[in-house]
């Protein structure tokens, strides 16, 4: 399919969710957005390869997806300021407790296994729908299913779960010292 | 405090797929807040750049600045 206005107009529309996907994947805004350039570019080199009517974010996003992955293998670990870094793309600044609670979820969120990360973004935040999901991974709508479930029950494990049990005893302490004080 | 002892009860009970409704929300929640928060800072001028360059068909993107384009040849006259 040529270039078109629309079609231009539409690949633009999309940047906004390119970005997210790719900060969300990366935990680096500067990394990020050099995905989204290198997405864009190679969009563009190869529109003749879309399919007029087809879903073009999810296009996009594959594109983005396999250049992450291919980027991602080389140069595993090199990059670890994602917190910083991404901070700093931050337009709203949270208050404390909601940027610790930020920061922890972040935390957690990189410490997926990057199959299991891609794919509860995708369908979570995102909204793609499984099948969209699947094609863009390059794998079976089963294969997606469980791994945002995997994906959601380590999260929780790692935020809520774990935390609750350590917390439950001694919120129950706070509590008692608290309500004979009050 | 037995409000307290019976939320946290109530929060560690797995419920579909081993994790409650609760939690699953706060996990969506949080997910699409960080999400959301990129998507609202729009289109940044770079990216809405690259993409008005490219008007005509057939051209090649220039990343960098080229420095051998037209407009800069003005000093080799």
């Amino acid at each position: 399919m040529p270039l078109t206005d629309s079609l231009r107009d539409d690949i633009l529309a999309a940047v906004p969710s390119l970005r997210a996907f790719a900060i969300s994947l990366s935990g680096n805004a500067d990394r990020a957005d050099d995905l989204v350039q290198e997405t864009l570019l190679r969009a563009l080199a190869n529109i003749d390869s879309f399919q007029p009517g087809s879903n073009l974010p999810a296009w996009l996003f594959t594109i983005l997806r396999n250049l992450f992955r291919s980027d991602y293998r080389k140069r595993r670990r090199e990059v670890e300021d994602a917190e910083g870094n991404y901070a700093k793309t931050l337009k709203t600044q949270p208050s404390q407790n909601a940027h610790l609670e930020f920061e922890e979820f972040r935390t957690a969120l990189d410490k997926l296994p990057q199959d299991q990360r891609e794919a509860l973004i995708l369908v979570g935040a995102s909204g793609f729908s499984y099948e969209d999901a699947a094609s863009i991974c390059g794998c079976a709508v089963g294969t997606i299913k469980s791994r945002v479930n995997r994906a959601r029950s380590k999260l929780a494990a790692l935020l809520y779960v774990d935390g609750a049990e350590d917390f439950g005893p001694d919120e129950t302490v706070r509590a008692v010292i608290g309500g004979s004080g009050g | 405090m037995k409000d307290l002892k019976s939320q946290a009860s109530r929060n560690t009970t797995p419920g579909k797929g081993g994790l409650t409704p609760e939690i699953q929300s706060r996990i969506g929640h949080q997910l699409r807040a960080m999400y959301d928060d990129v998507v609202r800072q729009g289109v940044p001028d770079r990216f809405a750049e690259l993409i008005k360059k490219l008007d005509t068909p057939g051209a090649t993107p220039q990343v960098e600045d080229g420095g051998g384009s037209d407009d800069s040849s003005n000093g080799r006259v």
